[in-house]
């Protein structure tokens, strides 16, 4: 028997044509969904495991990694806290020195990316404990929650900064 | 009752530990982690709006409040709890290299339990009102 060679393989799965999308989960969508190849081709070609270069864009992706990749920005800002708090009870002096720092155009560009991550991480983290009670796995749901963690995030954000400016006059 | 459990012996089925000898309780931890900071995270963001352009003073008074300080603490331990597990699970995920994998996620314990008692430590300096 001959063994398929990675490239071939490669080759002949993106331009199998895919439904309306590859599921996240199993649950989502079950084997019913998947294009079922022909038996001669399934023995010949036997699929690969999946390849982040033959999907098409799904918006699920893009939700999921982002949560991921939030999660570890919103690690590093963290910290930022931890520095604002020492230095609010280490006096004045270092209060002032976090101030300027937050106010420089470094410390409000990243006050601005780690409140955004917050916003996804917050809203998207939501969805997660929703999908873990059972909820939303309906593909058509899947899509427009994860539409929701995206463009709720940017709404959020902006929510944030318009008060905080209102607020503070300069922020 | 799937064959697979025939292959389990009564007391493992029944301590559900699994292979990794700690069953669910990461994922159960990491999930009363974030809906603790669900709202946690919400009355922080609040917080932090309402102490902008507040001067020194103003800002410490705030953390001091017993209301204010308590719920720090728990979002401060609550953060770097979930935290931890995020990132222990992107590091299981991700770093396949033996000693890397081992050297990052006792970086990352390290880090978040010191963030979590430096920080802790600093709002109850301040609650407590020592200068």
């Amino acid at each position: 028997m001959v063994i398929g060679k990675r490239t071939a393989a490669a080759s002949i799965s993106s331009a199998t044509p895919r439904g309306p999308g590859l599921p996240m989960t199993d649950s989502a969508t079950g084997p019913a969904a998947q294009p079922r190849l022909p038996l001669l081709m399934a023995n010949r070609e036997r699929p690969l495991s999946p390849h982040l270069q033959v999907y098409n864009w799904q918006v699920q992706m893009v939700t999921s990694i982002l949560h991921r990749a939030t999660g570890v920005v919103l690690v590093v800002g963290s910290l930022l806290i931890v520095w604002a708090l020492l230095a609010l009870a280490a006096g004045a002096g270092h209060w002032a020195s976090f101030g300027g720092f937050a106010r420089s155009p470094l410390g409000f560009l990243i006050l601005f990316g780690w409140s955004w991550a917050l916003a996804f991480h917050l809203i998207n983290g939501i969805r997660h404990l929703v999908q873990d009670a059972g909820w939303g796995y309906k593909v058509e749901t899947f899509i427009r929650s994860s539409w929701v963690s995206v463009i709720g995030s940017l709404v959020l954000t902006a929510l944030i900064w318009l008060i905080a400016m209102a607020q503070g006059g300069s922020a | 009752m799937s064959t697979h459990d025939k292959l389990r012996t009564p007391l493992k089925r029944a301590r559900g530990l699994g292979s990794a000898k700690d069953g669910t309780h990461h994922f159960i931890m990491q999930r009363i982690t974030a809906i603790a900071l669900v709202v946690l995270s919400i009355y922080v963001i609040g917080l932090v709006i309402s102490l902008i352009g507040g001067d020194y003073a103003a800002v410490r008074t705030a953390v001091a409040n017993p209301v204010h300080a308590v719920l720090l603490v728990a979002f401060l331990v609550a953060t770097f709890w979930h935290a931890q597990l995020g990132m222990q699970a992107i590091i299981e995920d991700y770093v396949h290299t033996a000693w890397l994998a081992v050297t990052s996620q006792l970086l990352v314990i390290f880090v978040c339990v010191l963030a979590a008692i430096a920080s802790v430590l600093a709002v109850i300096r301040i609650a407590l009102g020592g200068a």
